[in-house]
């Protein structure tokens, strides 16, 4: 009778507790998602005024592109072998094998690739900017450019984001190829089949529907990477715990946000075929 | 007490009148007014905490004040746009406390920083400007180096060179001495001494190294409790009968 009593308070004012903070999550969620707002603004605004920074874009861009690509291709070479051996079976079971080729390159193409490259782009690009940005905030070197009249902005967030968003879908290309590599050994493994067959059935099976509205959702990607990215760092908290923080919400919100991009792109192409 | 800091001058390059500064509940400055005459410079002394830096900062628009004006080389900076703002703060140097380099960038890029984006320069130019800039405080084999593999005085200094090398017309430094020696602490107070008399530059000073305070500054001021409550010459404020002003001197 005592424990349910003690166990029955307990609940009631946990539920006091929280009423009130759960109300000002949600405040602060909508505070968040404002500042978001402004800071993307912010950013077309400041994409056509000079000066506008390209040796600072293929800088980043060497830095996003070179950096990632060993781990994008590795990755995309294991996804694909793997697949198409886990796939195969399945197949085989409804005398299908022959569809194989085609059908991992479509999962591949469609779904698999430019999801799986732009998590990983969310962690190491992302992490990358967010702990950087938060770095040079918490250190002043955000304000020290202010004062000396050039426009951080423009030449930390604006450049960073256009190189994220060039950047993703030309590694999620790349990843894409290497995977269908990787199918193809995969497919190699048992059985026999020549490049040349292997890629008609792949591209027999691959329309530009296939293609096209994969390749648009990955710029949105590499737009949302590099903008949560920025955004963190510019708003970092002071102190190296905030840059640790920036860098952590980068990798998570970035990552959240690649799966909410792509649960619309679907819904968007699904309408549109 | 009320006149400190209100003296009527025409010639004046900055000016603040009734500045108000407040985190949260937390009132940092109160009623700050300042004249700084052109070509003058104008030490600030207080207490760590008293929001010397804060005054500062509100000075380049890196911290909002609440209320209050302040009119630089005869315009309202609330008024102005980013544009403009943008145009006045290459006049304005700002030596940050904790020097503020760009660790990314190696000393001699985080001089050319600044340079870029101003009146174009060819390479020489820009070269003769940077040397020159390291020259004068005294690190001039140090422009390959990175932040990382300089000392914290070294590093005060190239944050100090950075901001010298646009020849700004109204300086502010904070704490440009903390962190050096006595040696170099007195040529960093002569080379501020120097960008007054070579370049006509109007500063503020803050700084708690007495001798730099003594050497630069011609007229003193002390901040405590968010309003400026002394002001002197520095031999006008050593001999001041009120304590705590005295303390300073000790
Ligand atoms: N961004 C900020 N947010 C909240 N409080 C701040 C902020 N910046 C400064 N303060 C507060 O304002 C007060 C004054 O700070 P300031 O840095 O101006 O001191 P200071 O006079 O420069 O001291 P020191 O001589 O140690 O550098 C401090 O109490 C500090 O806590
Ligand atoms: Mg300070």
């Amino acid at each position: 009778m005592k424990t349910g009593e003690i166990a029955q308070t307990t609940t009631r004012d946990d539920l006091a507790e929280e009423g009130p903070s759960f109300m000002k999550k949600v405040k602060s969620f909508f505070i968040e998602m404002a500042l978001l707002s402004a800071f993307m603004w912010k950013f077309f605004k400041e994409l056509f005024k000079r000066p506008f920074e390209f040796n600072e874009i293929a800088r980043q861009c060497y830095i996003i592109g070179c950096r990632t690509l060993p781990l994008v291709g590795i990755t995309g070479f294991i996804m694909g072998l793997v697949l198409t051996i886990q796939s195969r079976p399945t197949l085989a079971e409804f005398g299908a094998e022959s569809w194989l080729p085609a059908m991992v390159a479509v999962s591949i193409i469609r779904e698999i690739g430019p999801v799986i490259t732009a998590l990983i782009c969310a962690g190491k690009v992302g992490s990358g900017i967010g702990a950087e940005l938060a770095s040079m905030k918490v250190t002043e070197q955000i304000d020290a450019m202010q004062v000396s009249g050039r426009r951080p902005f423009k030449y930390l967030a604006v450049t960073r984001m256009i190189a994220t968003t060039l950047m993703v879908p030309l590694l999620v290309v790349f990843s894409d190829t290497i995977s269908l590599l990787g199918s193809f050994f995969g497919c190699n493994l048992k059985g026999d089949i020549s490049v040349h067959l292997f890629f008609s059935q792949v591209f027999e099976k691959l329309d530009f529907m296939d293609i096209m509205p994969a390749f648009i959702k990955t710029i949105f990607f590499g737009f949302g990477i590099g903008l949560i990215a920025c955004y963190k760092g510019f708003n970092s908290d002071k102190g190296t715990e905030g840059v640790g923080r920036s860098a952590n919400s980068a990798v998570v919100i970035g990552s959240l946000l690649v799966f909410l991009i792509d649960m619309i792109a679907v819904q968007l192409t699904s309408l549109f075929s | 007490m009320e006149d400190i800091g209100k003296e009527e001058t025409g010639n004046f390059a900055l000016e603040i009148k009734k500045l108000k500064v407040s985190f949260g509940t937390k009132v940092v400055l109160k009623d700050i007014n300042l004249l700084l005459k052109k070509g003058e410079n104008l030490v600030v002394l207080g207490k760590s905490g008293s929001g010397k830096s804060v005054l500062i900062k509100c000075l380049v628009g890196l911290i909002e004040p609440d209320e209050g004006e302040i009119v630089i080389q005869g315009s309202d900076t609330a008024r102005m746009k980013e544009r403009d703002l943008e145009t006045l703060r290459k006049k304005i140097g700002f030596l940050f406390q904790s020097a503020a380099l760009y660790d990314s960038m190696t000393v001699r890029e985080n001089l050319e920083f600044p340079l870029e984006g101003t009146e174009a320069r060819t390479e020489e130019e820009t070269e003769t400007l940077v040397m020159e800039a390291l020259q004068n405080v005294g690190l001039p084999d140090t422009a390959g180096k990175m932040p990382s593999e300089l000392s914290g005085g070294m590093r005060k200094r190239i944050g100090l060179a950075r901001t010298l090398i646009l020849k700004p017309e109204i300086m502010l430094y904070d704490e440009p001495t903390t962190g050096l020696d006595p040696i170099t602490s007195r040529e960093i107070s002569k080379l501020i001494l120097e960008m007054q008399t070579k370049n006509k530059t109007s500063s503020i000073i803050i700084t708690h190294d007495m001798e730099c305070a003594r050497i630069t500054g011609n007229r003193i001021l002390i901040i405590k409790d968010g309003v400026f409550s002394a002001e002197g010459t520095f031999e006008e404020l050593k001999k001041s009968e009120d304590p705590w002003v005295h303390s300073f001197f000790e």
